[in-house]
């Protein structure tokens, strides 16, 4: 059994002086998908601005592949493989779409594999291409932040709730895209408010509430203890709506 | 009448046609959904709607009148409320301050007898949810509570209309849950709302009517069953079921 | 006929060297977002460093030459990244601004330190040589600087536009965050960034030194034509600001040509870079309002009125005693450090609460000034009436067409007015003319503070009450809303905030509170001249506001104080270069504390005012949120 990709040992980080994450404990096998859940504010974000480099935790252990990389910098990370599409604005407003897409090579691909596999699998962004980024739609902008996930082949990729703003037809292709990505091997811990959305194409599923990891385990042992989590006390009435006519 | 038109408007971003002879209206009391794929035209419709965004063709009336020529601000005045699909709250201030600035801006203009805007603001603060909250600043509450803030700063205009891009997104489930009942709350106030969104099950419960836009075009109008049943709104949006 | 064609190859070439400037301002900012007021003053110092190699030690020219740039400015300039700007990322423009200022008074203390004042020759490259083109003699140095020109423009825009490394370096600007989850280390971008724009600096700086005898404050001014030029460009566009450049070259050149007359209108030459400016600002189309940019700084917490009560009642009893201590001569130099901390209220209004930037404040506070020795005779309450009266339209007027832009562009207006103030304004006879007014001290209610005691304790009193009622503006309505016209410019729009009159209401009171700061300023002095209010004395203004604590009633007295003490002893000669030292040096702190001074000292004294009863802040701290909120299911 290989190391796993990514480990938390009891890490604690806060803003300023205010904590918010109180002994994160979170395991990423290799070549698994793992879903974090958890409701607003949980710290679900905090989480993986600490995995990716971009906020520096109190204290606590940080495991990438094996190697404590406390300390690292975002771009050390970045450059040894881990991609992260951080919760809403991923993308650079002020450079064209291509000029994103150049940013994209920093890590190793070239710039012709990041336009193949971008324009390919987002075929809108072809058309805006010369566009600023910043004046896309927002579903737009959120496809061109995906395409880095896509297109730079990482050993680790982060996602922050990709689905937000998107359209259910391109969410249900998205989802189709982290899917072939897993079945690369590629080891993925994503958030996502719509649980049922990424219990689908987890492995394990962990929960989060207020900072701390409360569970972990198969998707759907998860899902039935769910609505006791964090759904909340009137757990029926919440999907009545969900129910497709 | 509707409160709210946007007749034939039609927006050219350099030769792109984002909109084309677009036509969308809200009623006081309704729910109207706005709804397509990314990069339809909908957030750029609203744009256009609230002024930031002047069209090359086409008309917007307001309570009958038309208000094509009225620049931003004064259509604040007129009655008309939006929130952005990129939040933009006032970070530097508490959720409680937030609703209270534009509490004010809104008794500046209209030049309303001496109130109580506090309690007017706390009122809000609680009809929204956001009671625990009320004393954080905004830069440092999670991004769904962010939006509520946005809503909320809105309704403190005592708006006729509101215009909301994609209010739920950013919230969990149970809190989009109680966010369509705050909105049809608000429809029963008379409140006309015009809301763009793309948790399809939240739209297909709250609104009476639906505009769908695809590729800067209105292809279907009508009720959330039909729209549901309407075959090119399936292609383009849906997804097939 | 022959005259133009020659004219036309000096602006050619005196345009060549704005533009080589211009591109490194654009370079800077485009690659770093900091608008680098130090631009000129980089190229000044490596002017001086050529010389030294090239006419002092004797080095051959191309090895002086290649040191100097691809050596010197280059570690110049990625020094400069590293100690100053990397802690500025995510400040504001202003906060940014105001370091490169301060960068600038620094390099011009080390080359007066190093280099005092003296005739020092600096011939042209290939002295003597040159071509004759349609019978006009060009010299060799004037070809060199317009192929340089053309070729830096063109390097640098294939660079930005077409190489990865340029993209990169916009990117980092845009979102330094993100560039690193790209994986760009961005410190290493910024550095590079910092470094070419240094080399552009000391390029220019060199090919115009020989036509400006090699002089530091010219040299370092070089920057104001420069942004002429750029902003044609929109601080964006290498080639516009070319274009711009070669503008502006040849029409300095052409008002020589003797049939234009330009010596009619005197001031003309030195205001042309702002009349361009100006014309620019009118002329570029409304920005439009950017959604989905949130910004927001932490400041610190506002007194309460209680405190500020408190504050303003310390500071005149304190001014009492030092009254009654101190001899009248150190009394007038703490007393033009209270005077100048009223003129950085306003300064706190309009930048610590508004969000935007003026560098002609002391020129407002020079009409200040002017009123009341125009219509203060005798002391005369009617000159304190007047001289806000005669800032605040002006200032409006300066603000209009920039407010319609924003940020650095209103910065560059004021900046542009103050130069344009102290060439064609203040010399007409009926303002300063070429000699002094006298100004009088106020004669309020039959008391007269002609005297130096009762003068200094009047200036604490205004400023404590002014400090008061700024306080209570940024508590109320007023400070909620300029803060949240900051934060979100689109949202207020669509609340109902008329955005330019709401600017245009902050700006002309901040001119309106300046120059009535300039009756007493003036009333201190005892006289004003043009001198007196030059827009480089802005400069250190702004520059120890910002030091002192820009968001802060505390932060204007401190900066005051502080500058009062910089000038008066800077003024007996003996410390000048070192004043400047430590206002750089005071400056390099600022990244690493934004708020100044008085926020660092009021932090330090938090823990003993806990001892101290009656210095209990009303309400205790936040307490920690352990427990994260929940929304509830509301509005059912
Ligand atoms: N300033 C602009 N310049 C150029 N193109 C623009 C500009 N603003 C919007 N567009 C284009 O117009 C189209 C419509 O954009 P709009 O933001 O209205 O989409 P939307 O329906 O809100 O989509 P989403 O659901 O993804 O937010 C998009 O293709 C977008 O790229
Ligand atoms: N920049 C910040 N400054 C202060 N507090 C923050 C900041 N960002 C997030 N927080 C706080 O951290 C907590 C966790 O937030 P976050 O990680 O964004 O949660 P989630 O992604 O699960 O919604 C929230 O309570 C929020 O108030
Ligand atoms: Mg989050
Ligand atoms: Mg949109």
């Amino acid at each position: 059994m290989d190391a796993p990709v990514l480990e938390m040992k009891d890490l604690h980080a806060a803003y300023g002086r205010i904590p918010v994450l109180f002994g994160v404990d979170l395991v990423v096998p290799a070549r698994s998908v793992v879903a974090l859940l958890g409701p607003n504010g949980a710290g679900k974000t905090t989480t993986l601005r600490v995995a990716c480099g971009q906020h520096v935790p109190t204290s606590g252990c940080l495991h990438v592949a094996g190697k404590h990389v406390n300390g690292a910098g975002a771009d050390d990370l970045a450059r040894a493989g881990v991609c992260t599409i951080p919760e809403g604005r991923g993308i650079f407003a002020n450079l064209t779409v291509d000029e994103n897409l150049t940013m994209m090579t920093y890590t190793g691909a070239s710039i012709a594999d990041v336009r193949e596999r971008a324009f390919g699998r987002f075929p809108r962004l072809f058309e805006r291409r010369e566009q600023l980024a910043g004046t896309m739609s927002g579903g737009e902008q959120q496809m061109l932040a995906l395409a880095r996930a896509l297109a730079t082949e990482p050993a680790l990729l982060l996602l922050d709730e990709i689905s937000m703003g998107l359209a259910p037809l391109i969410v249900a292709e998205l989802y189709e895209a982290v899917r072939n990505i897993a079945a690369d091997g590629v080891a993925i811990l994503l958030t996502e408010q719509y649980a049922r959305t990424a219990l689908e194409v987890a492995d394990y599923a962990a929960v989060m509430t207020q900072g701390r990891v409360r569970q972990m385990g198969e998707p759907a042992d998860i899902a039935s203890e769910l609505s006791g989590a964090y759904l909340g006390s009137h757990g029926e009435a919440k999907r009545s709506r969900g129910a497709k006519q | 009448m509707p409160l709210l038109q946007a007749e034939e408007i039609s927006v050219t971003f350099g030769g792109h046609r984002a909109l084309v002879d677009v036509s969308v209206d809200a009623e006081e009391g309704r729910i109207t959904g706005l709804i397509g794929p990314n990069g339809a035209g909908k957030t750029t419709c609203f744009n256009v709607l609230s002024g930031l965004q002047p069209p090359q063709g086409g008309r917007v009336i307001f309570d009958s009148q038309d208000i094509s020529a009225v620049p931003a601000y004064k259509r604040g005045r007129l009655g008309m409320a939006r929130t952005f699909q990129r939040i933009e709250v006032f970070g530097s201030l508490t959720v409680f301050e937030n609703v209270l600035v534009a509490a004010e801006i809104r008794h500046r203009w209209s030049r309303g007898e001496e109130i109580d805007l506090d309690a007017e603001c706390n009122d809000i603060i609680d009809l929204v949810g956001l009671r625990k909250v009320a004393d954080q600043r905004v830069d440092s509450i999670p991004t769904g509570l962010s939006r509520l803030t946005e809503l909320a700063r809105a309704l403190a205009t005592k708006p006729r209309v509101i215009l909301l891009d994609e209010p739920s997104s950013g919230l969990d489930d149970d809190e989009s849950e109680a966010f369509g009942d705050l909105l049809l709350t608000l429809a029963k106030r008379g409140v006309a709302i015009l809301l763009v969104e793309h948790d399809i099950d939240l739209v297909m419960q709250v609104c009476d009517r639906i505009h769908v836009l695809d590729f800067g075009t209105i292809i279907a109008v009508g009720t959330p069953v039909e729209i549901r049943k309407d075959k090119r709104v399936q292609k383009a949006y849906l997804g097939e079921d | 006929m022959k005259d133009l064609l020659a004219f036309t190859v000096i602006g050619i070439v005196t345009g060549s060297v704005y533009a080589i400037a211009a591109s490194g301002l654009v370079l800077t900012y485009t690659t770093s977002g900091i608008f680098n007021f130090a631009h000129g003053g980089i190229g000044m110092l490596m002017a001086f460093t050529y010389w030294e190699f090239r006419f002092h030690h004797h080095w051959p020219a191309p090895l002086a030459l290649f040191v100097v740039v691809f050596v010197i400015a280059p570690a110049l300039g990625a020094l400069i990244e590293r100690v100053l700007m990397r802690n500025l990322h995510g400040r504001s423009t202003g906060t940014s601004l105001v370091v490169t200022i301060g960068l600038m008074v620094m390099l011009m203390g080390i080359a007066q330190g190093i280099w005092p004042p003296a005739a020092r020759p600096f011939p042209e490259f290939y002295s003597g040589h040159g071509v004759t083109i349609f019978g006009i003699f060009v010299t060799t140095h004037q070809i060199i600087t317009i192929i340089v020109a053309g070729l830096a423009a063109l390097i640098f825009w294939y660079l930005l536009n077409r190489t990865r490394t340029g993209v990169a370096m916009r990117a980092v600007v845009d979102d330094r965050n993100l560039a690193a989850l790209n994986g760009v280390s961005p410190a290493r971008v910024s550095m590079l960034s910092w470094a070419l724009g240094s080399s552009l600096a000391a390029l220019a700086g060199i090919l115009i030194a020989p036509a400006l005898n090699l002089e530091i404050l010219n040299l370092t001014l070089l920057v104001v034509v420069a942004y002429a030029a750029a902003v044609v460009g929109k601080l964006k566009s290498l080639p516009l600001t070319f274009a711009g450049a070669m503008i502006l070259g040849l029409l300095t050149s052409y008002l020589s040509l003797s049939w234009v007359h330009a010596e009619k209108i005197p001031g003309l030459p030195g205001a042309l870079p702002t009349i361009m400016l100006f014309a620019c600002l009118l002329l570029l189309p409304e920005e439009r309002l950017r959604v989905g940019r949130i910004t927001s700084e932490r400041g610190p917490r506002v007194p309460s009125l209680g405190e500020s009560l408190q504050g303003g009642i310390l500071l005149v009893v304190g001014a009492i005693v030092v009254s009654l201590v101190l001899s009248d001569a150190n009394l007038v130099r703490v007393g033009q450090g209270m005077a100048l901390a009223l003129v950085m209220l306003s300064l706190v209004v309009l930048m610590g609460y508004g969000g935007q930037i003026s560098l002609a404040q002391m020129t407002f506070v020079g009409m200040g000034a002017f009123a009341m020795a125009r219509f203060g005779l005798g002391g005369s309450p009617l000159g304190l009436l007047m001289a806000p009266l005669l800032a605040a339209p002006i200032g409006a007027l300066v603000a209009l067409p920039a407010l319609r832009l924003q940020g650095l562009y209103l910065a560059l207006a004021t900046m542009a007015f103050g130069v344009a103030a102290e060439n064609m304004l203040f010399p007409r006879a009926w303002l300063f003319g070429s000699s002094t007014r006298v100004v009088p001290r106020l004669h309020l209610f039959g008391v007269h503070f002609d005297g130096e005691k009762s003068f200094f304790v009047l200036l604490a009193i205004v400023f404590s009450l002014f400090g008061i009622g700024v306080l209570a503006l940024r508590r109320g309505r007023f400070g909620r809303l300029v803060s949240a016209m900051r934060d979100s410019p689109a949202a207020c729009t669509t609340l109902g905030v008329n955005l330019l009159t709401t600017r245009l209401a902050v700006f002309t009171l901040s001119a309106a509170m300046a120059g009535f700061a300039g009756a007493f300023y003036g009333g201190l002095r005892g006289s004003a001249q043009t001198n007196d209010f030059l827009m480089f004395q802005s400069l250190p203004l702004l520059l120890m506001a910002v030091i002192g604590g820009i968001t802060t009633v505390s932060g204007a007295l401190v900066g005051g104080l502080l500058l009062g003490l910089l000038q008066t002893q800077s003024s007996t000669g003996v410390l000048a270069g070192l004043v400047f030292l430590f206002t750089g040096a005071a400056a390099v702190s600022l990244g690493r504390n934004p708020h100044g001074v008085a926020f660092y000292i009021s932090q330090k004294l938090e823990p003993l005012k806990d001892k101290v009863p009656w210095f209990r802040p009303e309400e205790p701290d936040e307490p920690l949120t352990e427990e994260l909120p929940r929304i509830a299911a509301a509005a059912g």
